[in-house]
């Protein structure tokens, strides 16, 4: 399978790929590790007349501890964020998730920013950004502007992201003494998980993001509001599936999907201590 | 576009088109064809690499992005007539049936053992989550990797 054909433009700098993004508009896609959007492209289910690869801008590519908050580059690889100390011991859950994330192969080349921009609700990295409630930094020609994770996810693989706009940071709050679970169901290693949820439970605040329940990626405010509430993990999890319009796919209809986000939901909250 | 790429040590310059993938450019246009192409859809890794010492799909990259990169594939594991650990475990451990998952699965195993050298027999069947063996010959692949380990601990 080969993509269609397409201009490349290999950008040197983010200000280069921003000049790129805004003379060629949405007929052009930004190429980071490539391991969601050139399999889309094989099956031409894309089919973008220009790509920017911007994997050379290694000023993007960085893990730093800024105060309240971890600042990742947007380019960092998946196998540098499983395998950094500051993420396993600041954000245990973006570790633990990003070591679930394809396969090794795909760790090395896949990048965090890359995962979110693309905007897979069968993604497992956005339901961890929901759970920590992280915030995301994009980079366009009127500079840069932050975007809260609840407002970025707008439609199937659709974000709050601007055609003329690149993703430069992601900022995860600090939670050393968190707990959390991460769930991931497949039948298959490797697969895209039926049903996923990130719980983490940190100060008495509880956070929990779904996987593959919903056009979008979503969060469980229903188990959140109980959780606080002081639900028990059992009970809070019964509202896990409550709101979410969950896809129906060989792997799963609606129903069991929903019995699913149930059942991992309280698992990942037990995890979690609660 | 011009693409410069060092592979298994000598450089190859060519002009290809920027969708040519980088598996079909190590086949076809260097000629270098131990790099299996199973899937096609990054799932199966066969045609596992490594790219600058690290295992890469090259079924799910493109040949200009491997511009100006260090590239290894099975041809380049063993020092001439003398196997590659790894490979030489696989030969010990009767870790292939038909032979087609072997190159990624001996790639992906390097890889595995680079980053974690003295791997539980779990930790193997995880790291070798990205590559599939039809034949399900599983068993002595791991078999293969920790005897590697062990032999070279």
């Amino acid at each position: 399978m080969i993509p269609a054909a397409f201009d490349y433009i290999r950008a040197g700098s983010a200000e280069e790929a921003l000049a790129a993004l805004a003379e060629h508009g949405d007929e052009a896609k930004l190429l980071a590790g490539g391991h969601s959007l050139l399999p889309l492209m094989k099956l031409r289910l894309a089919t973008p007349a220009v790509l920017v690869d911007i994997g050379r801008l290694d000023d993007l590519s960085y893990i730093n501890d800024a105060g309240d908050h971890l600042a990742i580059g947007a380019l960092t690889r998946h196998r540098d964020v499983e395998t950094s100390e500051l993420v396993q011991s600041q954000a245990g859950l973006l570790a633990e998730a990003t070591s679930h994330v394809g396969d090794p192969q795909v760790r090395h080349r896949g990048t965090i920013g890359g995962s979110i921009a693309h905007g897979d609700p069968a993604s497992d990295l956005p339901s961890v950004m929901l759970a920590m409630r992280a915030t995301l930094v994009a980079r366009g020609p009127g500079g840069e502007r932050e975007i809260a994770i609840d407002d970025f996810f707008t439609g199937f693989l659709e974000t709050a992201l601007g055609d003329d706009e690149l993703l430069t940071e992601i900022r995860v709050p600090k939670m050393p003494d968190a707990t959390w679970g991460f769930q991931k169901f497949n039948r298959r290693a490797q697969d895209w998980a039926i049903v996923g949820v990130s719980a983490i439970v940190n100060n008495g605040n509880s956070g929990v993001g779904l996987v593959n329940m919903d056009s979008i990626p979503v969060r469980a405010a229903g188990v959140e509001a109980a959780l606080a509430g002081g639900a028990s993990a059992s009970d809070a999890a019964e509202a896990a599936a409550e709101g979410t319009n969950p896809p129906s796919d060989l792997n799963a209809g609606p129903e069991y999907r929903e019995h699913l986000a149930r059942v991992l939901t309280r698992r990942a909250l037990e995890a979690a201590g609660r | 576009m011009e693409v410069t790429v060092t592979i298994n040590g000598d450089s190859h310059s060519h002009d290809v088109e920027p969708r040519t993938l980088l598996v079909h450019y190590i086949r076809d246009v260097v000629g270098l064809t131990g790099t299996n192409i199973g899937c096609d859809t990054s799932s199966c890794g066969a045609c596992t690499i490594h790219v600058n010492g690290e295992s890469v799909k090259s079924c799910t990259m493109l040949a200009v992005q491997a511009d100006g990169q260090d590239l290894l594939t099975i041809e380049g594991l063993a020092n001439g007539d003398v196997l590659h650990p790894m490979q030489e475990s696989f030969r010990q451990c009767h870790a292939l049936q038909c032979g087609y998952c072997t190159p990624g699965m001996v790639m992906a195993a390097v890889s595995l053992l680079d980053e974690n050298p003295d791997p539980t027999e779990r930790e193997v069947r995880i790291g070798l989550e990205g590559n599939l063996c039809r034949c399900t010959g599983y068993h002595n692949i791991v078999k293969a990797v920790l005897h590697c380990a062990e032999a070279s601990s």
